[in-house]
């Protein structure tokens, strides 16, 4: 603990957390490491995720499969976690530091919440996650890049909204639908054809799940549902109450349907 | 060349420990009430905003009597102690009793070393899944550290209000029951019966936060408007 009889205090206090790390323990940053040159071994990546608007939210879904080369590393990763009530973040990238970079981030905005009593804007939780994906420039230089993509809920507006970035940490804001990661070209063709104004909340989740079949059909990093292990993609929905994680079953019926739909039509795809 | 006078570390010490008491005595009061619920925290305390309540992790609260500067430092720098534990090991392994001996070791420090010792008292309270796992710490000015069962009062009358409370706690109390035993306890030196809800400051840390409100975070402050229809509830 910072002892609080040392020095002025009140000038050294900070309300963000990363700050807060960068002075006192700035080990503990996933980024901020300056590697020796060579290459870096193989790591898992982490792959599709897609966000779209809905009327009164935004919801975000991400597949199940990190990838290692030609290896898939992992069937069961979680890459869609929520930041705070009104947010949710999904990565995509090398996901050591991708699952880092959410966890420190999460933290931030509780560490903020805590200390102001108050909740950071939407706008100010997309910066201060732009800062960070900047912090790892220098790691993505070195081939561990990590592309987030952010979706909150606007409580002034009262609309969903969605932040795409790139490497730099430049942020940039989506309209309508969004998609990052190595099967995402396959993903937008589906959500532009299938993404309409004014969706409602179910329409939404089978269509976010319906644009990562169609990424998982021809993208192998991309992961598809799976049957056998009972495995679905990650879906968390944001609106005015907050986020929330659609459960399992519902998931189960959706993909259930698509593929069952696509196998009557029984062409190819 | 002035020379400083001899006084004896005893004499020290006393008037030490006399003003930090004298700066305390001048507060006003908090309770904090362990209860079926969850651990109730109510604080007289007539502004909206300049807080004497906090949260600092996942299952603990802070409250506080004494200087507000001091003791907003004190809740800032225990929110970065549990966040940063929290944050290099894992949410579980922060407790309210690394904290509270944290605090101590801070407070006792200010005491010995410093120009004025703070005119602070604090409480950390942990909730726990069930009643016999909940902590209640107090901390003084002088860094001693004590674990009560059951209920912590704080504050200028905090005699007079603690007989109150000891005289009608019980463990089967719920939230609404333990919040009233606070209001009531707070009006011990007023010509009121209770406080009104709009007088104090409360916040609750739930028991079972996860299953029952699907949060981690037990934590929750209650408006005013809250009281009111907690405490209209039937007992």
């Amino acid at each position: 603990m910072q002892d609080p009889s040392t020095g002025p205090l009140a000038t050294q206090a900070t309300s963000s957390f990363t700050e807060h790390l960068q002075r006192s323990r700035p080990e503990l940053l996933p980024f901020n490491q300056s590697l020796p040159a060579g290459m870096v071994p193989s790591s898992p990546h982490a792959t599709t995720i897609v966000a779209l608007t809905y009327a009164g939210g935004v919801l975000m879904a991400g597949d199940r499969r990190a990838t290692m080369g030609n290896i898939i590393a992992s069937r069961h990763i979680e890459k869609v976690f929520p930041a705070d009530e009104y947010s949710v973040l999904g990565i995509a990238g090398t996901a050591g530091l991708a699952i880092d970079i959410t966890r420190l981030f999460q933290v931030e905005l509780e560490h903020y919440e805590k200390i102001e009593g108050t909740l950071l804007s939407l706008v100010g939780k997309a910066n201060r996650l732009g800062a960070m994906i900047r912090g790892n420039l220098p790691m993505a230089m070195q081939g561990m890049a990590v592309i987030p993509l952010f979706a909150g809920f606007d409580q002034v507006s009262g609309v969903g909204r969605l932040f795409s970035y790139d490497v730099t940490g430049g942020r940039y804001e989506e309209q309508e639908h969004h998609s990052v990661g190595s099967g995402s070209v396959f993903a937008r063709g589906a959500l532009k054809k299938l993404w309409k104004p004014n969706l409602s909340e179910e329409a939404a989740v089978a269509i976010a799940v319906e644009a990562l079949y169609d990424a998982a059909d021809d993208d192998s990093a991309t992961g598809g549902p799976d049957p056998v292990r009972q495995l679905w993609p990650v879906v968390y929905t944001v609106n005015r109450a907050g986020n929330r994680r659609v459960p399992e079953r519902d998931l189960a019926a959706i993909a259930g349907a698509i593929v069952e739909s696509r196998a009557i039509a029984g062409r190819e795809a | 060349m002035t020379q400083q006078f001899y006084v004896s570390p005893e004499q020290l010490m006393k008037d030490r420990a006399d003003f930090a008491r004298k700066g305390i005595a001048r507060g006003r009061s908090v309770v904090v009430i362990s209860c079926a619920d969850g651990i109730a925290l109510i604080a007289e305390n007539p502004s909206p905003s300049l807080h004497k309540i906090g949260e600092i992790y996942d299952k603990i609260a802070f409250a506080a009597v004494g200087k507000y500067n001091e003791f907003e430092s004190l809740r800032q720098a225990g929110v970065r102690y549990a966040d940063v534990r929290g944050y290099s090991y894992d949410r579980e392994d922060v407790t309210a009793r690394g904290l509270a001996s944290v605090y101590a070791q801070s407070l006792g420090a200010v005491f010995t070393a410093e120009q004025k010792p703070f005119e602070v008292e604090l409480a950390v309270a942990e909730v726990g899944l069930a009643q016999e796992q909940d902590h209640l710490y107090r901390l003084t000015f002088d860094g001693s550290i004590a674990d009560e069962n059951g209920f912590v009062v704080m504050g200028g009358l905090a005699d007079q209000i603690s007989d109150v409370v000891s005289a009608a706690w019980e463990p089967e109390l719920n939230l609404a029951g333990a919040m009233r035993l606070a209001l009531r306890a707070l009006a011990t030196d007023k010509e009121a019966e209770a406080l009104p809800a709009t007088a104090v400051e409360a916040a609750v840390l739930y028991r079972a936060s996860e299953s029952h409100r699907g949060s981690r975070r037990a934590f929750r402050r209650l408006l005013p408007e809250d009281m009111t229809r907690l405490l209209t509830e039937e007992s």
